[in-house]
């Protein structure tokens, strides 16, 4: 399913912080190579350096040492070609669902009908089309992070990096996202990094599953996630998916245990 | 279960009511005052007011006075509101913008007016350039304070969502910074003209061969009070227009804003 190029190569980064208590080690060398067209969960308890991470391969953060390629290009800054959907959702909230969607086309040149024409197709995709006037205030939480990840995927980044998307959602808008997101996904291939609290929501989405393991924030373990996919809500009730929660649950609360020493 | 919410008669009564029936409560009370023997000495009764302002009217010596101040005001407001745009910015965005100048605002934030006319007329002389000048400071400092504050609370989610979106800097400013901190610049125009007409008051009264300030100080010589409270009045009657376009241009540019 992946192709066999690497996309995204981590090659061993550091990121240290400096705070009252002295120096903090967020991550403490992190090597990792995503393929083309590869999904990845990583998961891991809070503080284990996730989203630090994340931020670095988006070029939002710059790693204290070691580099982030993509494409064998090292990132410097942020750029289109990584598209980013945050937790809280980070809609222009004076903009109404179509000029954000059309905010990232509208900078990259593309203008008027073209540009709404677009934003539209996105938002088709999305199933919001006829919220497309509305503004982010008339919406609920599980619209805006549609909103979100439709305005990621107008501008067509070659890689998706997703901060805990669904975190903020209940339960059921959750799953629901969640099938969506494999749909477009088979629909149309990205490379994605799904950071995530949730161990089945790591599962039912990803082909690998990253365990992190806690600060210093390191790659305890990467799992491999063999279940074919178009999967489904029902695939949660299949023996494999159970087994592969029970063992990835186990390594993660090992760390959380970790945390609270 | 069974028993109905009981609706109170007052809460019945529609917004507009209430606004009738406090003024005419205000009308009353005033012309009960006026009546008394104390109260007779300063306030004159609504009909001698509003006879003054009908003969003032006429005689066209009324114009001039709210015209000249109007003048005062809003070029005073609006040379405020241009400079404290740019500096609430660069305060919000550059720290060392912000170190210098911060302590400065504070430290002038807090001297009223009235304490630094003497040093305007000296230096800009007793014309139009002083008064404007007063008026210039004191709402550019309240205009300053409280953009600033609107640009510091940019969320910086938003500022990193147009970021990896492909913005620059001048993108994040314009399409960003500013839409996000439009409800902070419409709450220190408000703010500002209020201040300013405080001030244009205070600055009048100092000398002016006209204005409204200019008008009651001169009527408290005569001893004219309905001159004094016609005065007063079309200031509040000034603030409350201000007040309303500033509502009505928050209502058009920050509708989208979540409420609570």
């Amino acid at each position: 399913m992946a192709g066999d190029n690497v996309k995204v190569k981590i090659d061993n980064v550091v990121k240290k912080y400096n705070t009252r208590k002295g120096e903090m080690i967020a991550l403490n060398g992190v090597n990792l190579e995503i393929k083309e067209n590869e999904f990845i969960c990583v998961v891991g308890p809070s503080g284990c350096g996730k989203s630090t991470l994340l931020n670095i391969i988006a070029g939002l953060l710059e790693p204290t040492s070691g580099q982030v390629l993509v494409d064998g290009k090292p990132v410097e800054g942020p750029g289109p070609e990584r598209g980013v959907v945050f937790q809280q959702y980070a809609l222009f909230p004076w903009l109404t669902v179509l000029k954000n969607v059309e905010f990232g086309l509208k900078l990259k040149g593309v203008t008027g009908e073209q540009a709404t024409a677009e934003a539209m197709k996105y938002l088709k995709m999305v199933q919001l089309e006829q919220f497309a006037n509305s503004y982010p205030k008339e919406l609920s939480g599980g619209m805006k992070q549609r909103v979100a990840i439709a305005r990621a995927y107008a501008v067509n980044p070659e890689v998706l990096l997703m901060d805990e998307p669904f975190g903020a959602l209940d339960a059921q808008t959750r799953t629901q996202l969640q099938s969506e997101l494999l749909v477009t996904w088979e629909q149309e291939k990205k490379t994605c990094f799904f950071i995530t609290h949730d161990v089945d929501e790591a599962i039912i989405l990803a082909q690998k599953v990253i365990i992190m393991s806690a600060r210093p924030g390191r790659i305890k373990e990467i799992v491999d996630i063999n279940i074919p996919y178009p999967r489904t809500q029902e695939t949660k009730m299949s023996p494999e998916f159970l087994e592969l929660k029970n063992y990835i649950w186990s390594q993660v609360y090992q760390e959380y245990l970790e945390v609270r020493k | 279960m069974g028993s109905k919410k009981k609706t109170s008669f007052l809460s019945q009564i529609p917004a507009k009511a209430w606004m009738v029936l406090s003024v005419i409560t205000a009308f009353l009370l005033w012309i009960v005052i006026a009546s008394t023997e104390a109260g007779g000495v300063i306030f004159a009764e609504p009909w001698e007011v509003f006879g003054k302002l009908v003969s003032k009217l006429q005689d066209g010596t009324l114009w001039p006075h709210i015209y000249i101040s109007l003048f005062r005001v809003i070029v005073g407001f609006l040379c405020g509101f241009v400079a404290s745009i740019p500096i609430a910015f660069l305060m919000g965005w550059y720290a060392p913008v912000r170190n210098l100048v911060a302590p400065w605002i504070q430290f002038v934030r807090n001297i009223p007016p009235l304490a630094y006319i003497p040093l305007v007329i000296a230096g800009a002389g007793v014309g139009e350039k002083a008064k404007i000048i007063v008026i210039f400071i004191a709402s550019f400092l309240v205009l300053v304070v409280t953009i600033y504050q609107g640009v510091c609370n940019v969320d910086v989610t938003l500022i990193k969502a147009a970021r990896v979106l492909g913005a620059t800097d001048k993108d994040i400013f314009f399409k960003v910074v500013i839409p996000a901190s439009t409800p902070f610049i419409l709450v220190g125009a408000r703010l500002g003209l209020s201040t300013s007409l405080t001030t244009l008051v205070a600055a009048e009264l100092t000398g002016a061969s006209k204005g409204l300030g200019m008008m009651i100080q001169k009527a408290q010589g005569y001893y004219d009070m309905a001159t004094v409270l016609m005065g007063i009045l079309i200031i509040g009657i000034i603030g409350l227009t201000f007040e309303q376009i500033v509502r009505f241009l928050e209502r058009k540019l920050t509708g989208w804003q979540e409420t609570m």
